[in-house]
């Protein structure tokens, strides 16, 4: 599976291995790191829950389209679950290829296509001691109100 | 016919469980789905949600069989 998920902190070198070919000349990757603030709220820590069953498959769809799309050596999502601290890696992705353009491409279109497609649910604790599921609970509590802010 | 059901996120917290079998007359998704708002008084709109049957993003109308295996998809939050 090219899109993986993990309880432990990412290994980034062993990862960055599987991507090592003769015909590359680099690679890109995208680290993506808890942050301690969302829509003004001052933020603590965050858990991450998946269902790992389709978002194995839905990842690896992703990662299909993106080696049909740009013409890149190898791409590789991994995703952490469960309970981060400030600053962990949440997310990784790598893609080597022979030149930097396209590995630039396809690793802003494969982070993009897991934030939105793959089942992986984000619940942020907050310094006021609150919590709440991001893009859930205050979505649900306002549906009438129509919502055009981004979701970073 | 029983279905064996998966919660994930506010839905698991709301349901109180992680997974349950359920007997149900419901036939498709967005029947069951309104059982389960019934009974555990979930917040998010049937719109807010995507469905999976056996492992597999479904249509909502898709007619259930026993045994099938259901997991409604909250507003997704990765990376």
């Amino acid at each position: 599976m090219r899109v993986r998920f993990t309880e432990s902190a990412i290994d980034t070198q062993s990862a960055r291995r599987e991507l090592l070919d003769l015909g590359a000349g680099g690679y890109v990757s995208f680290e993506g790191w808890v942050r301690d603030h969302n829509e003004g709220l001052e933020v603590t820590r965050l858990e991450y829950e998946a269902f790992q069953e389709l978002g194995e498959k839905e990842g690896e769809r992703i990662i299909v389209e993106a080696l049909l799309r740009f013409p890149v050596k190898h791409a590789l999502c991994i995703h952490r679950l469960g309970s981060l601290a400030l600053s962990d890696m949440a997310v990784w992705v790598g893609v080597s290829s022979a030149h930097r353009g396209e590995a630039f491409d396809a690793c802003r279109f494969i982070i993009d296509e897991v934030k939105h497609r793959l089942p992986i649910w984000k619940k942020e604790h907050y310094r006021s001691g609150d919590s709440g599921w991001v893009n859930c609970e205050r979505c649900a509590a306002a549906p009438a109100h129509s919502h055009t802010h981004e979701h970073a | 016919m029983q279905l064996k059901i998966q919660y994930y996120a506010l839905m698991r917290e709301q349901a109180g469980r992680s997974e349950e079998t359920l007997d149900t007359s419901a036939t498709t998704p967005t029947d069951l789905y309104g059982e389960l708002v019934a009974r555990y008084g979930f917040t998010l709109s049937r719109e807010q949600l995507k469905v999976a049957v056996n492992g597999e993003f479904s249509d909502w109308s898709r007619p259930l069989a026993p045994g099938d295996a259901v997991v409604f998809i909250p507003p997704v939050a990765g990376g």
